[in-house]
């Protein structure tokens, strides 16, 4: 019985095919939603696994499923998603389950390779360096849109992703727009073929779950919106430029 | 959806804006006016400009119904991208023999 | 079968506006087709028909056609600036707008038609 001073929480115990435990852990101030996992893993129940590095919000590491959304618990103030006392505390969707709050990142990493959202350099250390104006518009889309740190949010909010488990995903595809956009990438071809294959963008029905809850402030829709731009440009024989 | 898959259903969605518009304005202004029957088929049968513009209208429906149909079909019913492919062209080629024939009605003197 | 809960912002269901009403959009023209090609009989059939169209069942299901075809092209437009227009921000406003110009625009469109 939740009070003022105790919360119910609720946690995915066990692998894909597993279930809630219920735990009652003390309502303290300021407290955040990886306070209250700790807290169980430390005094409750030493079983219970789950994934956190930096515990200040730069990392991405601790990211999970609180109330039916995906967020960086470190960064989540029990105060601001607690209903009535109660939290229920999962692993991230889209995901396998490794166990309790852990997943396998495995294919979120594999889809950005699919995606080619990797840097391909067209020239050596020998040359000179590339001068990038930062205000040309490819650049200021490329800038928008770097500061990922492939902490799987945006992944695990997509419900294109639930829905065709093959499509690549908002950040790998937010990521690819960034390069689509670098004028010294080298690798435009095979990476136009990867965002315009039928795992590409014509998956994203923009819902935009992924801009709402990206910590970092990107906007994986933004990104894939250009790339839909650029399948219509292609539809009528236009070039990569 | 593959990128071009996604840019036909965008395209046709284009190409439909006007061509629906028109269509119910027009409807809109038989309606009003109260237009019989007769009326009707006299300003449509024999028209070349009509049975183009319908023509087109229906094409662009079966096209870009057939696409999102088949993306319903794979993301709701799991469907493969061939069965769920078949099915939705299966009901736009429908779809599309059943408008031309309404337009060959209204339109063949 | 998942238990895990997962959150349907506003967002969400905006998108599935031009799905749902497509879909239903699909189901529904074969009938509009039909009342159109019983002309091919002939003025007479089509006349026949037209008044049959006075039927309040009939009525009904043009007034709903004409509601789907609201809904459709409005939250289409929406998703066609999104995607093809340069960024915005405020999508939320977009979508409430759109949904607010369909229940409108079909509003005024069945009460005049």
């Amino acid at each position: 019985m939740a009070n003022d001073k105790t919360l119910n929480v609720e946690v995915w115990r066990g692998a894909e095919d597993g279930r809630f435990e219920s735990f009652e852990v003390p309502a303290r101030d300021s407290q955040t939603v990886l306070d209250v996992v700790s807290h169980i893993q430390r005094h409750l129940d030493e079983t219970l696994t789950y994934r956190f590095a930096c515990r200040v919000g730069m990392c991405g590491s601790c990211a999970m499923t609180v109330n039916g959304r995906p967020r960086w618990t470190c960064r989540t103030h029990v105060s601001r998603v607690a209903r009535n006392g109660r939290l229920t505390i999962a692993p991230l969707r889209n995901l396998p389950v490794i166990k309790d709050l852990a997943c396998d990142m495995t294919p979120f990493f594999d889809k950005w390779q699919q995606a080619r959202a990797v840097f391909d350099p067209s020239t050596t250390r020998d040359d000179p360096v590339a001068a990038i104006t930062p205000d040309s518009p490819k650049r200021r889309e490329a800038s928008a849109a770097i500061e990922c740190i492939n902490c799987a949010v945006c992944y695990a909010a997509c419900d294109s992703v639930t829905w065709n488990p093959d499509y690549l995903g908002p950040a790998a595809l937010n990521r690819a727009w960034t390069l689509v956009n670098d004028q010294r990438d080298a690798d435009q071809r095979a990476r136009r073929a990867a965002i315009m294959s039928d795992a590409g963008c014509g998956n994203c029905h923009s819902h935009q779950s992924c801009t709402e809850l990206c910590p970092n402030e990107l906007n994986p829709t933004r990104s894939i919106a250009g790339l839909k731009r650029l399948a219509m440009k292609n539809l009528f024989g236009g070039e990569p430029s | 959806m593959t990128g071009r898959a996604y840019a036909l259903q965008r395209l046709s969605a284009l190409v439909l804006i006007p061509l629906a518009l028109i269509h119910l304005g027009l409807t809109l202004y038989a309606f009003h006016d109260g237009l019989t029957a007769a009326e009707i088929l006299s300003r449509t049968r024999g028209s070349m400009f009509w049975g183009l513009f319908y023509s087109l209208f229906i094409l662009a429906i079966g096209l870009h119904g057939t696409i999102g149909l088949q993306t319903i079909l794979r993301e709701s019913l799991k469907l493969s991208r061939k069965a769920a492919g078949m099915a939705a062209g299966i009901a736009g080629l429908l779809l599309i023999i059943a408008g031309l024939y309404a337009v060959a009605a209204v339109l063949l003197p | 079968m998942n238990p895990r809960p997962v959150s349907r912002p506003a967002l969400y269901w905006a998108a599935m506006l031009p799905g749902g009403s497509g879909l239903a959009l699909m189901l529904f023209l074969p009938a509009h087709f039909f009342v159109l090609s019983r002309a091919i009989d002939g003025e007479a059939a089509l006349a026949d028909t037209l008044s049959w169209t006075d039927h309040p069942i009939v009525r009904l299901a043009e007034a709903v056609l004409i509601f789907l075809f609201a809904v459709h092209i409005f939250g289409g437009l929406r998703v066609l600036a999104l995607e093809l227009l340069p960024w915005r921000d405020g999508q939320k406003t977009f979508a409430a707008a759109a949904i607010a110009g369909a229940i409108l625009a079909a509003g005024l469109l069945i009460v005049t038609g």
